[in-house]
């Protein structure tokens, strides 16, 4: 038998749930204050799941980065790890909102794609 | 340049862009928009998380993406925007004198002024904190603007005082870019930011979060070398013998949002103590007619979504204001703050509307509180109506509707107090 703690964001009440469970299946779910609890927890406790975001590199744009975030969520196991690929990245300006920076991140089929424009300039903004 | 508007807006975040797109939609024509900064947008290009919009468009955008729906629709509509404009006096005859560098000093007369500033944050002088003053002490949103905009790392070691929000989401930025963030650190019993930023943020990477605690002192001498935290007691003040030392290199802090009013005391308008915003009516104009606030300059507001909907209630409110055809109550209600609330926006209510069914009321709690009945109380003490709520907590805004069926013309005064269920 195996126990987790686990605190639920559907809303402000912030229920502190402990979930049991054998084998990786749980077996009880107590602390919830209404059925949603439930659904997250088991969410949370299965596959927890994050939208990753942070910056990249941009050459030659009026900004030295630019924003992005994975396009769907990705195992929050894998944000680390995915920090470190994407810090390999640099991106040539102009970079348009939506664009796809990187194809399949981490081989998860999610793409990283920028979440503002980014003009093309010959000094950026803050050099 | 042009120097006559119908109506000119300053600040060019989410407030200023909401006021300029709706006041458009409300047939107002000339409108100038003036921002100090680059870009447009205020803080959100440097919040580059998600979590935005869910309110407004019913989808989950980061910060930039949500202000790039604004910016596009800006430029559809031909507004003018003046960049890298700094206002610097207002007055209450809404004459506004503002400096760049293209155009020099500018004397701009105007029909309507909004007031879109945002606010600043609280630094290490407003809390006092003791010790030396080495490099390595950034406010959380300075550390933002450093890392996600300008490409700078603030540093490796890191202590955050304020479990606010945006302390919070520095933590996990900080985490991520590879600094190690040991602890977060706040001075109250429970957290002022969402639940969903201490698990999403402080939980998955195992940052801890001590309550009741807080930063005695900062040492370090051209950089910093380590704090001094200790437990408080229930009136804040540090309980001796519980100090413990924490080696860092830098110190984020998180403590707090003051509404940045400068410019409204110089035109001459009252500020609430409270909100440290000018004191409004329900379309979110100030004392002196034809001048409006709205967004953190006017109340702190913990979602950008909110700071929208103000800033399209001004929209339309300047529209009416320019047509000139509005019709005041005989006297105004006012309504104040009663049990377990800190303040309300607006503060009164002084117009007749036509066809207006309910009036929605913002308000802050001072402390959390579960099973609560909010009260609208009149002069005599009857309870005009009620809501229940599941929960109240300091770190989201609590909003009513006060029904337009229940203010009769006697109606001078409206309380609003929370009640145990």
């Amino acid at each position: 038998m195996e126990q987790n703690k686990i605190i639920c964001i559907s809303c402000p009440i912030g229920c502190r749930m402990t979930i049991q469970s054998k084998d990786g299946k749980i077996t009880s779910i107590i602390g919830n204050a209404c059925p949603k609890g439930i659904k997250y927890a088991e969410e949370e406790f299965i596959n927890p799941l994050r939208i990753l975001t942070t910056t990249v590199k941009v050459i030659g744009g009026e900004l030295p980065l630019v924003s992005v975030k994975t396009e769907k969520s990705i195992p929050k196991r894998l944000l680390l790890k995915a920090m470190v690929e994407i810090a390999k990245i640099e991106v040539k300006a102009p970079v348009k909102i939506g664009q796809v920076i990187k194809d399949y991140l981490l081989g998860t089929g999610v793409s990283l794609v920028a979440t503002r424009n980014i003009k093309r300039v010959d000094s950026n903004l803050f050099s | 340049m042009k120097l006559e508007y119908d109506l000119v807006i300053i600040g060019g975040g989410p407030a200023g862009l909401a006021v300029a797109l709706e006041a458009r939609r409300n047939t107002v024509k000339d409108i100038l928009l003036l921002e100090r900064d680059k870009y447009l947008g205020g803080i959100l290009p440097q919040c580059i998380h998600n979590g935005f919009g869910v309110q407004y468009f019913k989808e989950e955008l980061t910060g930039p993406e949500y202000a790039g729906r604004f910016i596009t629709k800006l430029k559809d509509c031909q507004i003018n925007v003046k960049k890298e404009t700094m206002v610097i006096n207002i007055t209450s005859d809404k004459r506004i004198i503002a400096i760049n560098r293209d155009d020099g000093l500018l004397h701009i007369q105007s029909k309507a002024v909004v007031l879109a500033m945002g606010c600043r944050e609280r630094t290490r002088e407003a809390i006092a904190v003791p010790g030396s003053r080495p490099a390595g002490i950034f406010t959380a949103g300075t550390a933002q603007r450093y890392i996600n905009i300008e490409g700078y790392m603030p540093g490796r070691e890191v202590v955050v005082l304020g479990s606010g929000d945006i302390g919070m989401i520095m933590a996990r930025r900080m985490t991520l870019e590879g600094a190690r963030v040991k602890a977060v650190l706040e001075i109250m019993p429970f957290s002022t930011g969402l639940i969903r930023n201490k698990v999403q943020c402080l939980d998955d990477f195992n940052i801890p979060l001590k309550f009741n605690h807080t930063i005695t002192r900062i040492e370090g001498g051209k950089r910093v070398e380590k704090v001094t935290v200790a437990q408080v007691d229930k009136n804040l003040q540090a309980i001796p013998g519980t100090e413990e030392e924490i080696s860092c290199d830098t110190v984020l802090l998180s403590v707090g949002l003051i509404p940045e009013n400068e410019l409204t005391s110089e035109a001459g308008i009252k500020l609430d103590p409270v909100t440290r915003g000018p004191i409004v009516n329900e379309n979110r104009e100030t004392e002196i007619e034809g001048i409006f606030a709205c967004g953190n300059v006017l109340h702190v507001h913990d979602l950008a979504d909110f700071v929208t909907e103000e800033g399209e209630i001004v929209g339309r409110a300047v529209g009416e204001y320019l047509k000139g055809n509005r019709k005041f109550r005989s006297q105004p209600i006012k309504i104040f703050p009663g049990d377990n609330i800190a303040y309300v926006v607006p503060q009164h209510i002084d117009f007749i509307v036509p066809g207006r069914k309910k009036i929605k009321l913002f308000m802050r709690v001072k402390k959390p509180e579960e099973r609560v009945k909010i009260n609208l109380i009149d002069d005599k003490g009857r309870v005009l109506t009620a809501y229940k709520k599941r929960i109240v907590t300091p770190g989201e805004m609590v909003s009513v509707f006060l029904p337009e069926v229940l203010l009769d013309d006697k109606l001078k005064n409206i309380t609003i107090s929370i009640k145990r269920d």
